[in-house]
């Protein structure tokens, strides 16, 4: 008994309550069919309303021109940029969840992949909004950004640059994601199908859902499909990072040409992604009861994740001061003295504290399995990883190799609704996520519920 | 609801896809296939709600080719990717920037692996479907009168037709005999 309750103790149960499959169907299932608790729909008032406004800023901006931004030599990168770094790196926990941690066998991933996996969603297109307006025109942008035959002008991309990388990094991302989830989702839509009481469900999800029957024979190859899915997002997910980091390291600008940009970017993208996870986790489990699924056990391995990539990111910013001084390199030094001392002081100790020191109180079981505390954390650590973006791309640009032509960057108001827009976007297409999709996989957590061996008939 | 003595007479009459049973755990529907292959019935399926371990072996189901789809879609996305920036970078506009060669592997590698795990993504998702036969949005089995619960909780069993000779009164004889509930013979 003694030794039970101590393995219960360090390895807690990842399901509670011992549910049957069908109180797992019942649970899940039925916050689609059922109605949305009031708080959804003052959410979903108040998000899309945000969206609205991304909406009149972007066609302000393509009515007006990308001087609506706050933008402006030496400045060429500025809040457009930082969002769209900040979004992608967003979307790096989902497929970490739902790739990297199913080759590993991390069985808690079950309950929380497909919402991740959605987050990345939302997060790509939200980032893919900032470099598309910032060509200025959006709607001649696919002969810049894509190999497509330019009936005008008879040229193609240069692929020598990185931002073109960039794009195929970015799309393949987005797509790849997008099949994963997709994929994950159809046996869940054959239940959602199966359960459908409406005639309009039934051909809905009918369709959605492709005929799925659960058959063995589909299982079979579906297995196959999803391993393999995961063993490419694997590498995927490190390789889209690392190129959003080439669109700086590959540069010839103290501050971004280096080598630990790679790493450190992708260690970053994973510590604000399960930030976000945990942020939105804390209140869907909160406002449909899914205490059952989620459990405190998932809350806290993610909080770990990220202690240990706050570190990561930590450990970075400190080489990169080490190597500014080691190189000998003058300007390189300058830069970073002035990140830390110069005008953007305020940025960088902002990003310091949110990311390296703020994430230390994880150390105590207490913060880390406490719901308030992980909420406050996991809302500044994003926040500092924003900062750590706009201290990267603004603290380089604004005083440049002349004296004379130095600046101080400020966002205009059109920058500031604009990223409160994208995450009214953001945040929008999460509500109608909870709301239309079953956001826990059913199928994964009887699977787990059977792999478990406790017997659950009815 | 479904009795052997509603259903039998009907299913003489159509050509019968199978009888089908109802299992209420993964172990009594192996069990049920082991004892159903030692009957001798060989086109067995099972519809679960989630993939069962061990169903394959019990099923005697070679192991899914996919892996080569996969590899084939991988290989054909890099070579795409080598071939659209040599083609467009050194035959259709070649550019000189910054002195640097017109092709070279070491700037393609980005876009060649993108590229790879694109067409492989694809080549994962769509094979797995094509060699499932789907989208497919009939099958017999929707018949069966619980099918619905096979998408929830419960395990269903088909001992498919696989002769003309195929006597679906026996195959649902044997079913029961198994220990399957909601025993019925679904038509074509």
């Amino acid at each position: 008994m003694a030794d039970l309750a101590i393995s219960q103790e360090l390895n807690p149960a990842l399901v509670l309550g011992e549910p049957a499959y069908s109180d797992v169907t019942r649970k899940v299932a039925g916050i689609v069919e059922g109605r949305m608790p009031r708080a959804w729909y003052i959410a979903i008032a108040c998000t899309g309303s945000l969206t609205l406004v991304l909406g009149a800023m972007l066609a302000y901006l393509a009515f007006t021109g990308i001087g609506v931004w706050g933008n402006n030599s030496p400045v060429g990168w500025a809040w457009d940029i930082t969002n769209f770094v900040f979004w992608i790196g967003i979307g790096h926990a989902g497929t970490l969840i739902s790739a990297i941690l199913f080759l590993f066998r991390q069985r808690w991933r079950t309950s929380i992949n497909r919402f991740a996996e959605a987050m990345t969603l939302f997060a790509v297109a939200c980032a893919g909004i900032f470099p598309l307006f910032h060509t200025g025109r959006p709607w001649r942008a696919i002969y810049w950004l894509f190999p497509v035959p330019n009936p005008a002008l008879h040229i193609w991309q240069n692929f020598r640059s990185p931002l073109i990388w960039d794009v195929f990094a970015v799309s393949t991302y987005a797509t790849v994601s997008l099949l994963f989830w997709f994929t994950g989702l159809v046996p869940d839509l054959a239940t959602l199908r199966d359960r459908a009481k409406t005639r309009g469900r039934k051909i809905v999800f009918g369709l959605l859902s492709l005929g799925w029957r659960g058959s063995a024979r589909h299982w079979r190859h579906y297995e196959l499909a999803y391993l393999l899915l995961a063993g490419i997002s694997t590498p995927l997910v490190l390789s889209v990072h690392t190129i959003v980091s080439f669109d700086f390291a590959v540069s010839v600008i103290p501050g971004w040409h280096t080598t630990i940009f790679p790493p450190y970017f992708v260690a970053g993208a994973i510590f604000s992604g399960f930030a976000m996870v945990v942020t939105l986790m804390v209140i869907a489990r909160q406002i449909f009861d899914l205490k059952q699924f989620v459990t405190m056990k998932h809350l806290e391995n993610m909080n770990k994740v990220m202690m240990a990539t706050g570190m990561i990111v930590g450990f970075a910013y400190a080489t990169e001061f080490f190597i500014a001084w080691y190189s000998g390199n003058q300007y390189e030094r300058f830069v970073f003295l002035n990140r830390a001392f110069g005008p953007y002081w305020w940025a960088y100790w902002t990003m310091v504290s949110c990311n390296v020191f703020i994430p230390q109180l994880f150390w105590f079981k207490r913060v880390r399995t406490s719901i308030p505390a992980m909420f406050v954390i996991s809302i500044l650590i994003n926040v500092g990883m924003w900062f750590e973006r706009f201290v990267i791309i603004v603290t380089s640009l604004h005083r440049d190799f002349l004296p004379s032509s130095w600046g101080y960057f400020r966002p205009t108001p059109i920058d500031m609704l604009t990223l409160a827009g994208s995450f009214g976007l953001f945040l929008t297409l999460f509500l109608l996520f909870v709301r239309f999709l079953p956001m826990i996989s059913m199928t994964e957590v009887k699977g787990m519920i059977a792999a478990d061996g406790a017997h659950p008939g009815d | 609801m479904s009795t052997a003595s509603q259903l039998e007479p009907a299913a003489q009459r159509v050509a019968a896809y199978g009888a089908v049973a109802e299992f209420d755990s993964p172990e009594r529907l192996l069990g049920a296939i082991r004892g159903a292959r030692e009957r001798g019935y060989a086109r067995l399926d099972a519809f679960t709600p989630f993939p069962v371990h061990g169903i394959d072996e019990a099923l005697g189901a070679p192991r899914s080719p996919l892996g080569w789809i996969v590899l084939g879609a991988g290989l054909a996305g890099a070579a795409a990717a080598l071939l659209l920036i040599w083609w467009t970078g050194s035959v259709d506009y070649p550019l000189v920037v910054a002195g640097k060669p017109l092709f070279a592997f070491e700037f393609s590698i980005p876009v060649t692996f993108e590229l790879a795990v694109l067409f492989a993504a694809f080549g994962a998702v769509v094979g797995m479907f094509l060699f499932n036969g789907l989208p497919r949005l009939y099958h017999p089995v929707f018949q069966h009168s619980r099918f619905e619960r096979a998408t929830d909780d419960r395990f269903l069993l088909a001992i498919e037709a696989d002769s003309i000779d195929f006597d679906p009164a026996r195959a649902a004889a044997a079913l029961r005999a198994l220990g399957g509930e909601h025993v019925e013979v679904v038509a074509e």
